[in-house]
């Protein structure tokens, strides 16, 4: 049934995908939000072993989320993959090393004997938290601000800065972005733990972060999406590749784009509902405010950047040498490749399905003080 | 070329660490994982507490030793793009695709159940959660395919033509790549050593506790299902290591000249069983290359070709032809090599210039379709990668090691065997723990198993040096463009993270080893 759609067709499909995959990724953040926050609302030692376990049945698919989206990436449009992982190179090492530490510091920080000390386990979180979901916030900006990468004639990849990645951050829009990404995850995982730990202590806690970190999030998220709007994009000439600079581009897309200007638009709005119904009606709708803001959340991510693989635009811009920029016909996998990995996609849905079911199973119950202190199974993190 | 050397080899480096490390821990998880879902099997048809309770002690050491195989795994994974950015989109076409369906088919897989393995104990039912670990196991061992899948391709590149317009490789059969011979025997030779790793790991673990006089029962069960599986999985072990060495001969001739020492080609080669070179042998100079060795004659010319009369060419025959065998030197491959790509660059600058006559001459010699695009390739675009290297004995890996590496491997793979029976034997006469030096064994052979375990990927992965992508790209044409001083630093980095990480994993395991199993089932 693939074979049948056209190389640009099977470009606009994948790119589609790996847009859903970003979406969930940044949903999924909320698991990073929350190891942010684990100082804060876990004064006492006690406390903080409940949030983390709250978390901590949940890292797992944030992670591999992350991981497919980069073999995603790998597969559909190697050309982003080498020219971004290769050429800012600092960046996306400072993103994975925190994740590194993230991987073990789940099951080690409480045993007996794990050399770094339980405080350094806890401290690992922290940063992953913080600068994960900052980096990678700052990292996807410049699929708007673009990259200071050239390639030569076999598309090989050169830097024009000795940072190699790490001036991503003096932008404001990489920046503002970065910030809305963090805080974000933050609320997101404040409504989760309203969902899911059942203390007192915890819940009047989180309530009070939810006044600080919602207004810091509109402001940074509005901000980013002043810069971008209001700002020249990268737009290109289907016919012949070449690359010039379109006043308002990315709004432009979301009006050429009805569909995705409206979906857009619809997820903001989720959002904010979401943050109504929190602030306002706590008692009685809290519970289920995550899934408002989640959902919304990944209806903005996906559709914002959807918006930039399609309508001619180049989806990764080069500030060293403006003709470079990637766009979705440049950067692809041939068509046979894409066609294969289409039929592989057919399993997302099966995926999604065990997840959702497997996720249901063993979380019906909200986490309280005594199941952390009858521990039978060794496994309280 | 202008690469900075030291750029290749820290970067390397940088990866051999990585994947090295994510090897330690990966070989538990693929084989573990089946041990406690027959483990668990038995515990659900017996209903006996006994064997939950084993199954929940080696399910907590499985624990301990995934998150550290994820740790390690999440930074080889992303280390294809920041640190071999030019093989990513060179061939990002074939290896990116098992990439990304490992993630999907897999990954996921192995993430979901392991939370219900871990946290569904009292929350699902006995036979939701007995699938949940069979699922965990198969999942682990989906990802080794698609991982193997793509190593095997750089070992033996199947499946893809070259695109002159992109300038890259593209993969034109799914099915080649993923049944490419040296694809299924890597795979089959793989996860079967990483079930006697794992079956070693059980037996060692529970000799100690025999040795210390605890948990008698428990370590004798743990032990005949060790020992049984050890045994199956060895002897396949050694059956798939003869379908390597078979597919190595076949694809990768250097590779096996390397892993024998084998410089002058020879008809009916010899075996070497045990033996050691002389150090400073160079090709093309006349020391033997052995202080002494001792082999079975005829043997490697039969494993090699399954003919006992083969010719096996050395190294000194790769490196400087051989007319007699209608072999041609690497100075004249390199030569054509540099041919292929001087065709490729012309090709490129007529298209950008729009020089559409010197494009339409040129176009049919990429295209195997055509007589002339055939012989091209047969005479030319074969050794598009040698045409990167500076002189013929860049071809030669590094001898000895790939040669210790392999020697020591396959010694250890026959030893394990020996070991799996006499520990099987014992423990079916009920007289395991009266058998103290068998015990004591068992401790010392924990340690070979790793080490067989890492040799077999020196052997695989030195032997295969110049190359990333076999006569396709070498390696110093692979590496990111980036300072080495930079990758010297993230080399550093790692090393201290990993290392750290690598103690607290084993002070860990070691004291959830000495508390032991709980009583009571818990
Ligand atoms: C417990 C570990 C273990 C043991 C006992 C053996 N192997 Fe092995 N071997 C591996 C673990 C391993 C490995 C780690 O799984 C490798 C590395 C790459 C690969 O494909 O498998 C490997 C690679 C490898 C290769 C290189 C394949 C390539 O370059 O693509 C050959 C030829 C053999 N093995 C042959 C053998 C033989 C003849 C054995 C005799 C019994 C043997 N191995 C035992
Ligand atoms: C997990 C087990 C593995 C181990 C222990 C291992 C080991 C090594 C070693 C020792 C090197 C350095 C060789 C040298 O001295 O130059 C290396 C290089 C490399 N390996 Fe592996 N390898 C493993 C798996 C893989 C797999 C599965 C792939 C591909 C899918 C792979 C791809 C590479 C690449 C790209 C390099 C760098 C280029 C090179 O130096 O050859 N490795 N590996
Ligand atoms: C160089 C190539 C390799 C890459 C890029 C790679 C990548 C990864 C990644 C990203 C993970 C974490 C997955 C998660 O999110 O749960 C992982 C784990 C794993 N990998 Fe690898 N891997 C490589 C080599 C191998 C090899 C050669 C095998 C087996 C033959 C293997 C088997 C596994 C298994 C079983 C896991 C589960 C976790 C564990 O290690 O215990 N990997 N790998």
């Amino acid at each position: 049934m693939f074979e049948t759609l056209s190389h640009l067709a099977l470009q606009q499909y994948w790119w589609a995908i790996v847009s859903v995959l970003g979406g969930a990724l940044v949903f999924l953040l909320f698991v990073q939000g929350g190891q942010s926050l684990i100082y804060t609302l876990g004064k006492a030692d006690f406390t903080r072993t409940m949030v983390v376990n709250a978390l901590g049945r949940k890292w797992e698919f944030t992670f591999t989320t992350l991981v497919t989206f980069g073999g995603a990436f790998f597969a559909s449009f190697p050309l982003f993959y080498s020219t971004s992982f290769g050429g800012a190179y600092w960046l996306w090492l400072l993103i994975l090393s925190t994740f590194i530490l993230q991987a073990v510091a789940y099951e080690y920080r409480k045993k007996e004997k794990n050399f770094l000390g339980s405080r350094t386990f806890d401290w690992f979180l922290f940063l992953n938290g913080f600068i994960g979901t900052v980096s990678l916030g700052v990292a996807v900006g410049t699929l708007f601000t673009g990259g200071n990468f050239m390639h030569d004639e076999m598309n090989f990849t050169s830097w024009s800065t000795s940072l190699h990645g790490l001036e991503a951050f003096t932008c404001p829009a990489n920046l503002a972005l970065g910030l809305a990404v963090f805080f974000l995850a933050r609320v997101m995982a404040l409504l989760y733990f309203f969902r899911t730990i059942s203390d007192g202590e915890i819940i009047k806690r989180s309530k009070k972060q939810i006044y600080i970190n919602v207004p810091l999030f509109l402001v940074f998220f509005l901000a980013f999406l002043a810069l971008i709007f209001l700002r020249e994009g990268y737009a290109y000439d289907p016919a012949t590749g070449a690359v010039f600079m379109e006043k308002y581009k990315y709004l432009n897309n979301f009006i050429e784009m009805p569909v995705l200007g409206v979906l857009f638009v619809l997820g903001v709005l989720f959002v904010l509902m979401g943050f109504y119904r929190n602030i306002f009606c706590f008692e009685k709708c809290s519970d289920r405010a995550i899934w408002p803001v989640g959902i919304g959340a990944f209806v903005v991510v996906t559709t914002l950047l959807m918006s930039i693989g399609y309508n001619n635009t180049v989806f990764y811009p080069s500030l060293a040498s403006i003709q470079d920029g990637l766009t979705i016909e440049n950067a692809s996998s041939s068509k046979f490749t894409l066609t294969v990995m289409s039929y592989v996609s057919l399993l997302v849905p099966f995926v999604a399905a065990y997840i959702i079911y497997a996720w249901r199973a063993i979380n019906d119950k909200k986490i309280t003080r005594e199941e952390m202190e009858n521990d039978n199974d060794g496994h309280v993190y | 070329m202008d690469i900075d050397m030291s750029l290749v080899d820290w970067s390397r480096a940088q990866f051999a660490l990585t994947a090295m490390y994510h090897w330690i821990f990966v070989p538990l998880t693929l084989g573990m994982t089946f041990m406690i879902a027959i483990m668990e099997t038995i515990y659900v048809r017996t209903g006996k507490e006994e064997w939950k309770r084993i199954t929940k002690f080696w399910g907590k050491l499985f624990g301990i030793n995934f998150a550290i195989g994820v740790a390690t795994g999440i930074i080889l994974e992303f280390e294809f793009g920041t640190n071999w950015s030019n093989y990513s989109w060179f061939v990002g076409d074939i290896f990116g695709a098992p990439l990304a369906i490992e993630g999907i088919m897999a990954f996921f897989m192995e993430s979901t159940f392991i939370a219900v393995m871990f946290f569904g104990w009292n929350k699902v039912s006995k036979k939701f959660h007995l699938t949940s670990t069979w699922l965990v196991a198969i999942g682990a061992n989906l990802s080794a395919l698609w991982i193997l899948v793509a190593n095997g391709w750089m070992q033996f590149p199947v499946g893809t033509v070259f695109n002159p317009d992109t300038a890259r490789n593209e993969m034109v059969s799914f099915w080649d790549v993923l049944f490419s011979p040296v694809a299924i025997n890597k795979f089959l030779h793989t996860i079967s050593s990483a079930y006697v790793v794992s079956a070693i790991f059980i037996i060692a673990i529970s000799s100690w506790f025999i040795l210390k006089k605890r948990n008698l029962v428990f370590a004798k069960k743990s032990i005949l299902v060790a020992a049984t599986f050890g045994l199956i999985t060895s002897v396949f072990v050694a059956l798939t290591g003869d379908g390597s060495a078979y597919q190595v001969a076949q694809k990768q001739p250097m590779k096996l000249a390397a892993m024998e020492g084998l410089y002058d080609g020879q008809t009916e080669a010899g075996l070497v069983v045990v033996g050691a070179l002389t150090p400073g042998k160079e090709p093309g100079d006349s020391k033997d290359a052995y202080l002494f060795k001792f082999e079975i004659p005829k043997v490697l010319s039969f494993l090699g070709y399954r003919s006992a009369d083969a010719f096996v060419p050395g190294v000194n025959d790769l490196v400087y032809g051989n007319e007699e065998q209608g072999m041609i030197s690497a100075e004249e491959k390199i030569e054509r090599g540099k041919v292929a790509i001087q065709t490729l660059k012309d090709y490129k600058t007529a298209k950008d210039e729009g020089d559409m006559e010197t494009v339409a001459q040129l176009a049919p010699l990429f295209d195997r379709e055509t007589a002339e695009g055939q012989d091209f390739y047969e005479n030319y675009f074969r050794y598009f990668g040698y045409g990167y290297l500076n002189s013929p004995t860049d071809i030669v890996p590094n001898v000895p090691l790939t040669f210790y590496s392999f020697h020591i491997m396959v010694a250890l793979g026959f030893f394990f065997i020996l070991f799996f029976l006499i520990v099987l034997w014992f423990t079916v006469k009920n007289k395991i723990d009266r058998k103290k030096w068998l015990l004591r064994l068992s401790l010392l052979t924990f340690p070979l198993a790793f080490i067989a375990s890492q040799a077999g990927w020196i052997v695989a992965e030195v032997g295969r040096q110049p190359w990333v992508i076999q006569d396709l790209m070498p390696t110093v044409a692979a590496v990111s463009r980036l300072d080495a001083s930079a990758v010297q630093l993230t080399f550093i980095l790692f090393a201290i993270i990993f290392t750290s990480l690598l103690i607290a994993e084993v002070s860990i395991m070691v004291k959830a080893i000495k508390n032991g199993p709980k009583e009571g089932g818990k």
